[in-house]
């Protein structure tokens, strides 16, 4: 894994205590809210509902054990003992004050974190698969590229007030996990016909209130232009993209407006200027971040292990965990282990300062002091030892996070909602709660299979809702809390935007909805088909009968 | 109202001038929108005093491309904090056009962006705050930060060119 | 007819507090000051709003409010739950206590 040196040390240091100073004088009144207000953005502390929150970057989803552990202590000092994975791989804490804000930044700067690129119109911390340097189905290992698409980005002098914020997903792997074509800039890594390794970039897709799926500008770029290209994107998009209305401004309304091949002229245009200038990144280079995130120590092992089996015989509550929550690994004898933050009933995302601890711990003797985060709101623990997933799954169990859901119909992505959220029209926490209640019991959930559900409480999206298999937008109508629910949405390499059903349901009402979409699926999916299959063979009219009939 | 240049206060030297309207006397030092100057190009190069163009956000850059020669002063508006065009117009016309005359930010220019238009290629800037205020908010914002991890035309030494220098004397 | 109240958040901690007949701000609502009719709810907004307070409190704004018995109660769901605390943690804000 990537380890800070005495620059990126420094420059997280200076920042620190540059807010300090900003602090400081806010509270001494040298400055207003209004000038403040920029500047704590800046550093990942907004104003919500109940107090404030700081938001921390997680870089590409990658922690080690020691920053794990940290998060938990910033949760239980900082904090009420608890903090909040998002869907870009990031943690929030929902109570801190601000006058200890600065000090909560300096314990994270201890272990080389911060809350840069988590808010503001720049460039935003940069996600990706989960199990990169893990997966089996990798063409490679993505993370050297984040790291060095985070250094690039990491206030970027020019593109620090672009008209919007700006996201960039990258995957490598063909099975995109890192939803990258819902990105303002996506990146898949492939091989072009030369054998070589890049990118196919893709611009412009994006969720919010006019979703759209991410166009290719580019089907490849090789690594050494990958920056070049980037900022050849970003010059574009800063110099050109609206900034007269805040809903229009994101680089997905442009490549609509202008079309994607005017954007592609413009971009490769302003490219050819700067390509062989100081962004190109030579070989050594990349060879030296490839280094950094060289694969750990593994054993050389059989790929079956007799203890490993027999515990899976013997408990079925273990087997069933480990079908639904391991995951190929590429080394023999590995595995990749999800920890679920989504136990039945429970608040999507959340894990207390034991439950942190508890997992950095389990990462320094079971995962090389490897976590990851997720998008959709879990944790991995990357490598372990199929001979060691029983000790693992014993130890989450007992702490609550060994529940047996992943990618189920309970592993529900919710945004926090009106719960916490000052932008929110709408709860989503209480009724992914009372859908994982619902759909609690495993045999039905490994029966009903796949099945991503999605709840935003706005229209921004940060629930994912356009591209849950079942979505859920809630609203304001009249004072009272309602869902709309859209079917067909896809975040994967299949990507797509799902449609609204119809007219929205009451609080009451929705989790019946969202029964009787299952019960329709059940009765007319074929064989082998998940929700979406079957969604995309029959499309929308049978799910539309069952939840209005002749309405 | 200060224009900090070169680590000192500088007197304002140039009039700036409105789109339309009457023009000053010749041997004035003007500053004229680029719209006007693409409008009346002939006869403002035909004056005595010293020429400039201001920028607004939405304008071409390389629209000055054949008389950058002949501007001493090119000023970028930044309207607002939060419109950051002029951060591009700053290294396209020092990286890629060459402009080697004044590069003067005006307009909403904070001290918190001080440091990332000195980046972008800005020598000069206007600040709504009285002379040894702006200097020091100038100086301090030039120093607040001293790692740079992105390679721009303001000469700084990024971290990566560093990290290259210490790898090749440690070899 | 419509009651309000100005609502805002405490700069040092970000918690939720709302203007008291005394001009001070308190942590519960009813302790708040309340406007009967637009003229009064202006004045108590105006009030909020004193640039000398930009060091004590942030974003203040109205919001409707009823009074049932001896409570004040907001009439947005939205406004409710900043007085309480996350509906689904009522261990946590001021619901807690």
């Amino acid at each position: 894994m990537y380890r800070y040196d005495d620059f990126d040390r420094q420059l997280v240091h200076e920042r620190t205590e540059q807010f300090r100073e900003q602090v400081k004088r806010r509270l001494a009144g040298d400055i207003t809210e209004e000038q403040f207000r920029p500047l704590r953005l800046m550093n990942g502390v907004y104003l919500q509902l109940h107090a404030y929150m700081l938001r921390v970057a997680v870089p590409y989803g990658t922690l080690r054990a020691d920053q794990l552990r940290q998060l938990g202590m910033i949760a239980r000092v900082y904090d009420k003992g608890y903090g909040h994975f998002t869907t870009r791989q990031n943690i929030q804490y929902n109570w801190p004050k601000l006058d200890e804000i600065p000090d909560a930044l300096l314990d994270l700067a201890k272990v080389e974190m911060h809350a840069i690129q988590t808010s503001g119109n720049c460039i935003r911390n940069t996600t990706t698969d989960q199990y990169a340097g893990a997966a089996a189905d990798e063409i490679e290992d993505p993370r050297p590229y984040c790291e060095l698409i985070r250094q690039w980005s990491t206030f970027h002098p020019e593109f620090t007030y672009l008209p919007r914020k700006f996201k960039i997903a990258v995957t490598g792997s063909p099975n995109d996990r890192a939803a990258v074509k819902v990105h303002d800039i996506g990146l898949r890594m492939h091989q072009n016909d030369a054998g070589e390794t890049g990118f196919e970039v893709m611009v412009g897709g994006g969720l919010g209130r006019t979703p759209f799926v991410g166009k290719t500008i580019r089907e490849f770029i090789g690594k050494n232009d990958l920056f070049s290209y980037l900022e050849a994107i970003l010059r574009v998009y800063n110099r050109f993209g609206r900034r007269d209305n805040k809903y229009k401004a994101r680089i997905k309304i442009l490549v609509h407006e202008e079309g994607i091949d005017k954007i592609r002229e413009l971009v490769e245009e302003e490219w050819a200027q700067i390509k062989d200038g100081s962004l190109r990144v030579d070989d050594a280079e990349i060879a030296h971040y490839i280094e950094q995130f060289a694969p750990p120590a593994f054993e050389t092992l059989s790929d079956d292990d007799a203890d490993f089996e027999r515990h899976k015989s013997e408990n079925r509550r273990f087997a069933n965990w480990v079908r639904s929550n391991v995951i190929e690994h590429k080394q023999p004898g590995y595995a990749i282990a999800n920890v679920s933050l989504k136990p039945i009933g429970g608040i999507p995302g959340d894990a207390t300062d034991t439950q942190m601890e508890l997992v950095a711990d389990l990462s320094e003797k079971y995962s090389f002091g490897d976590v990851r985060v997720t998008h959709e709101q879990n944790l991995v623990l990357p490598h372990v030892k199929k001979a060691d997933l029983f000790a693992v799954w014993s130890e989450l169990d007992k702490a609550d996070l060994g529940t047996a859901n992943l990618g189920y119909v309970t592993d529900i992505i919710s945004c926090p909602g009106l719960d916490y959220c000052a932008l929110a029209t709408a709860r989503s926490i209480p009724l992914s709660q009372r859908i994982s209640e619902r759909f609690g019991d495993l045999d039905r959930q490994h029966d009903i299979g796949e099945l991503k559900i999605k709840i935003s409480g706005c229209i921004n999206a940060c629930g994912h809702h356009h591209v849950g298999h079942i979505g859920i937008l809630g609203l304001d109508k009249r004072g009272k809390e309602f869902y709309q629910i859209t079917l067909g949405g896809d975040a994967s390499q299949d990507a797509s935007i799902g449609k609204i059903a119809g007219a929205g349901f009451s609080e009451a009402e929705v989790v019946d909805a969202i029964e009787s979409l299952v019960t329709k699926y059940i009765d007319i999916r074929e064989s082998g088909e998940r929700f979406i299959d079957t969604y995309r063979r029959v499309g929308m009219d049978p799910f539309k009968e069952v939840l209005y009939g002749d309405r | 109202m200060a224009i900090v240049k070169n680590d000192s206060v500088i007197e304002q030297e140039w009039i700036t001038v409105d789109a339309e309207g009457d023009l000053p006397a010749s041997d004035e030092n003007l500053i004229v929108p680029l719209a006007r100057f693409k409008e009346e190009r002939d006869s403002l190069l035909g004056r005595n005093g010293g020429l400039g163009v201001q920028l607004n956000p939405g304008d071409a850059p390389e629209d000055l491309a054949d008389d950058l020669d002949r501007l001493s002063i090119i000023t970028v508006n930044f309207p607002a904090y939060t419109d950051g065009r002029g951060y591009s117009y700053g290294r396209v016309l020092r990286e890629r056009m060459g402009f080697t005359g004044e590069l003067r930010a005006v307009g909403d220019v904070l001290r918190d962006q001080i440091l990332y238009m000195h980046r972008c290629g800005f020598d000069a800037y206007d600040l709504k705050v009285e002379g040894e205020v702006a200097l020091n908010k100038v100086r301090a914002a030039l120093k607040e930060m001293s790692v740079y991890y992105q390679p721009t035309g303001d000469g700084r030494v990024t971290a990566q060119s560093l990290r290259e220098r210490r790898r090749a004397a440690l070899q | 007819m419509s009651l309000q109240v100005v609502t805002a958040n405490r700069l040092e901690d970000g918690l939720v507090v709302f203007l008291t007949s005394d001009g001070n701000w308190s942590e519960n609502i009813n302790d708040a000051r309340i406007a009967d009719g637009k003229e009064a709810a202006d004045a108590l907004l105006a009030e909020a709003s004193a640039p000398e307070l930009d060091i004590v409190i942030v974003g203040p704004y109205l919001i409707d409010v009823e009074q049932q018995g001896a409570d004040i109660v907001p009439t947005k769901y939205r406004e409710v739950l900043r007085t309480k605390g996350p509906s689904v943690r009522e261990d946590l804000g001021y619901q807690a206590v």
